[in-house]
């Protein structure tokens, strides 16, 4: 006989925890990863590893100073999420060094500064992208075209270009969609020619582009996210609300000014968004619980993704639209509640036969 | 045609819908199947005088009594207390205390019943024949039988049955949705016995004095509900099926009723006060038996289930048959289980010992093994919301636990603590493991402590100024009386002073 147990129920759980949700996470991100890995060569194989291993080492250290149980945490696979998505952000060819930044910033400032798992306020591979961008703008913004990966450089020019900073031929350097476009309308060129200089639609959609490692296609992050969705990881609010309000401002925007603004579906599948409607935005920690807080949230980054591209001094705006909703998530959770059983929105019992 | 075109079938009318919930793997294939046998009976009953919300029973017999089945031990005290009877013919051993079949444990008043195995039946009730009996003599008789709810929440039923006095009822719901998993015993009683079923479902009604029965089954027991379907005229009233989702949790009383009817139970409030009353489907099968045939509520129907259990079945059993005594006659453990519970798995609880006994409330007894039970170390909330999702409440589960954990119980309690119902569904779900309902529990534990610490602190102030007050009452009427005697003496004094001048004179 078992030595008495005083638990309450329930004494059964479901089958989904910390670890295996990173997990399918992780699962569903690898399509958009390998991608990038074909398209961009070697180097981008070396940063990816290089950024996510210094994620885990982060952590252990992390865990470590602070006297949490070090085996069982590391292990719970959110410090490999996070390293594996600020990798995805990255600059292909980026030195080692800056992804070792990233993950640093990510897991000791944006992490484990607020005190670890769940108690982060700001999503951290996002906070690492925008303290590298302003902090770093060059080795940031070092596109370079695809390349694949029997065209690219073998592993000794890779590990020269990752770990050895050696300069990226001006053959392969590229700009991305987005760049082209800020600097194109900076420099008053027409709508049309700047389109003409961008990938096709299509090519952006399957993502055969310039771009960041894991970024480029849209149409394996939406693959990802819809198992994500079917797999009840993530609920369809907050993709759906900040894809809705993003395609929805650009069309109007389109509409009014063609000259000046791009067709909505640019917007839809260049940069971060697609990655961010899935993988980014809907971090739980850092976005708010309800269904109606989460369309909300979602709405509040797909308008502030095109205001920032469209007026904004950088041409991509994911970043800073996900961590200032991040700050808006509190305020949320606070006044966006679901209605108790039996009372009213306001907190009072309901009136006999009275509709909520 | 299949059964769940059946269930189909059955469900004409439209349902409404209720929040959150999850759905559970429910592993009632372990027992669906298996008929209701017979328990044997056990050497000893333990008959604790509690088994019921309200007031123990005063216990009538006393130690060297031989007791009849169905004989009166233990009599009801106060308004909500309910009758025990003796489950068979035997001698009382003892009447002393006893570990309750409750996970602390603790020793409560109980009758050992040593059985010799006779059976033999005392006096019954008198029968009543509910077409011609009156709404007060079945709820009597229901009371002289000490039927409880017996989905588990064990509250003395004819108080339910005299809610008709104080509310306007219309409606009668048999709630046989069964949601928790594993449980099987409700479908077999109604599968193999609908009938009966069916008549003490209008004999409820007739108490009530409505005439519209709602008998609420969950989809998955389709056979249960093709059984009881072809009554639908018991005692003349309109006897309705409504096939309701599989979704725990289904049978909590107010969400069926929202499921059923689509109106919403104000908080704080009973369903009465919308017309509606819920009785369990085994509760109305108890009160055919003592209407009909005048027996007291002395067995009850069980399941044996969970992975560790040999023979998982479904039992008659009588009740204070001890819990090892029925693991036994499945075939004892077959390991070590992770729980052993009474009840179902999401809100039923653990038991330290197997020696106690089962109770009329008993509607399971659960070996869990450790990969039913699937316990896990816990990890820190992720705020993933998957709990504001779940609870059928409207809660935000994550946010009550940590105003819990960080000590700010009235904060807890300002976002909803106070209508949470136990359910289960956001630790069930908490992909972190962490133990929300049980933290609930505590932080309400305290709060009702502090409640009655201020009480009591304001009765003691209360009585000391009540003494305070009457001392100086007191004081004032002994003045009062000084103050007169001395005037009185005054003026004896002065009366005697004048009639000596008088003299002088």
């Amino acid at each position: 006989m078992t030595a008495p147990t005083v638990a309450s129920g329930p004494h059964t759980h479901a089958v989904f925890n910390v670890t295996r949700t990173m997990v399918a996470v992780m699962i569903c991100l690898t399509p958009a990863t390998v991608f990038g890995f074909a398209q961009f060569g070697l180097p981008s194989v070396l940063l990816f590893a290089v950024t996510v291993l210094s994620a885990l080492g982060f952590e252990i250290a992390c865990l470590a100073v602070t006297g949490k149980p070090v085996s069982r945490f590391a292990m719970d696979g959110s410090a490999l999420l996070t390293g594996w998505l600020v990798a995805m952000t990255l600059p292909p060819w980026a030195p080692w060094w800056v992804g070792v930044t990233g993950s640093g910033i990510a897991i000791v400032i944006a992490k484990h500064a607020f005190g670890g798992l769940g108690q982060n306020l700001f999503n951290p591979a996002m906070v690492a992208r925008a303290m590298l961008l302003v902090a770093l703008p060059v080795p940031l913004t070092s596109w370079v075209a695809p390349v694949g990966l029997a065209g690219g450089p073998d592993l000794m020019a890779s590990v020269a270009i990752t770990f050895g900073g050696a300069p990226i031929y001006d053959a392969v350097s590229s700009a991305s969609v987005l760049s082209t476009l800020k600097s194109g309308l900076d420099a008053g060129t027409s709508m049309a020619d700047i389109l003409s200089q961008t990938d096709s639609l299509r090519s952006q959609f399957v993502g055969v582009m310039a771009g960041s490692l894991g970024e480029t296609s849209a149409m394996l992050l939406l693959l990802g996210g819809v198992c994500l969705i079917l797999l009840g990881i993530i609920t369809v609010a907050i993709p759906v609300s900040m894809m809705g309000t993003l395609f929805g401002l650009a069309a109007l925007a389109h509409v009014i000014a063609p000259d000046r603004f791009p067709p909505p579906l640019f917007h839809v599948v260049s940069g971060s968004a697609m990655l961010c409607a899935f993988f980014i935005a809907t971090d739980y920690v850092t976005s708010p619980v309800t269904s109606k807080g989460r369309l909300i949230y979602g709405a509040g980054i797909g308008g502030l993704i095109f205001v920032i591209r469209s007026w904004g001094s950088f041409p991509e705006g994911v970043a800073f639209a996900v961590l200032l909703m991040n700050a808006a998530t509190p305020l949320i959770d606070e006044y966006v509640r679901p209605r108790i059983f039996g009372r009213t929105r306001a907190g009072k019992p309901l009136e006999l036969g009275e509709k909520p | 045609m299949n059964l769940s075109s059946i269930a189909a079938f059955l469900n004409p009318v439209n349902l409404f819908s209720i929040r959150g919930g999850i759905h559970p793997e429910t592993r009632k294939f372990l027992t669906a199947e298996s008929a209701i046998e017979e328990m044997p009976l056990p050497k000893l009953l333990r008959i604790p005088l509690q088994q019921h919300i309200g007031a123990e029973a005063a216990a009538l017999v006393k130690r060297g009594d031989r007791v009849l089945k169905g004989q009166l031990i233990g009599k009801a005290r106060g308004p909500v207390s309910a009758n025990i009877h003796s489950p068979t013919s035997g001698t009382v051993v003892a009447v002393g205390e006893f570990a309750a079949p409750h996970p602390s444990g603790l020793p409560v008043p109980t009758v050992t019943i040593r059985t010799d195995g006779l059976d033999e039946w005392g006096p019954r009730l008198p029968r009543l024949r509910p077409e011609t009996a009156s709404p007060a003599e079945i709820a009597a008789q229901v009371a002289e039988a000490g039927i409880v709810g017996m989905g588990g929440a064990t509250f003395p039923s004819a108080i339910k049955l005299n809610l008709r006095d104080r509310y306007p009822l219309t409606t009668l719901i048999i709630n046989a949705a069964e949601c928790e998993p594993y449980l099987t015993c409700d479908d077999r009683l109604i599968r193999e016995h609908a009938e009966e079923v069916a008549d003490g479902a209008a004999i409820i009604a007739k108490a009530l004095g409505v005439d519209e029965i709602i008998f609420a089954i969950e989809s998955n027991k389709p056979q249960a509900a093709a059984a009881i379907a072809p009554f639908n005229h018991p005692l003349g009233l309109r006897l309705q099926v409504k096939v309701v989702p599989t979704q725990y949790p289904m049978g909590s009383e107010k969400h069926l009723v929202q499921m059923v009817t689509g109106k919403e139970t104000p908080a704080r409030a009973l369903t009465a006060e919308l017309g509606v009353v819920v009785h369990n489907a085994a509760t109305a099968h108890a009160v055919h038996l003592a209407v009909r045939y005048g027996e007291p509520l002395i067995s009850r129907l069980l399941t044996v289930s969970g992975r560790a259990i040999s023979r998982p079945a479904n039992l008659r059993v009588r009740i204070g048959t001890p819990v090892l005594d029925i693991i036994n006659h499945c075939g004892g453990l077959t390991e070590d289980p992770e729980r052993l519970l009474l009840g179902g798995p999401m809100m039923g609880q653990p038991i330290a010992t197997q020696r106690v006994p089962i109770v009329k409330g008993t509607n399971g007894i659960l070996a869990l093994s450790a990969s039913e039970a699937r316990k896990e170390d816990m990890m820190p909330c992720i705020r993933c919301g998957t709990c504001v999702q779940a609870c059928p409440c409207g809660l935000t589960p994550f946010e009550m636990n940590a105003r819990i954990q960080s000590g700010d119980l009235d904060g807890a309690a300002r976002v909803g603590l106070m209508d949470c119902v136990n359910c289960g569904c956001c630790s069930y779900v908490c992909p972190s493991n962490i133990p929300l309902v049980q933290g609930f529990a505590f932080a309400r534990g305290k709060l009702a402590e502090k409640q009655s610490r201020k009480h009591q602190q304001e009765e003691t102030k209360r009585l000391a100024a009540a003494r305070i007050a009457r001392e100086e009452a007191i004081a004032e009427k002994k003045r009062a009386a000084m103050a007169k005697r001395k005037a009185e003496m005054a003026a004896k004094k002065a009366a005697e002073a004048a009639a000596a001048q008088e003299a002088a004179k």
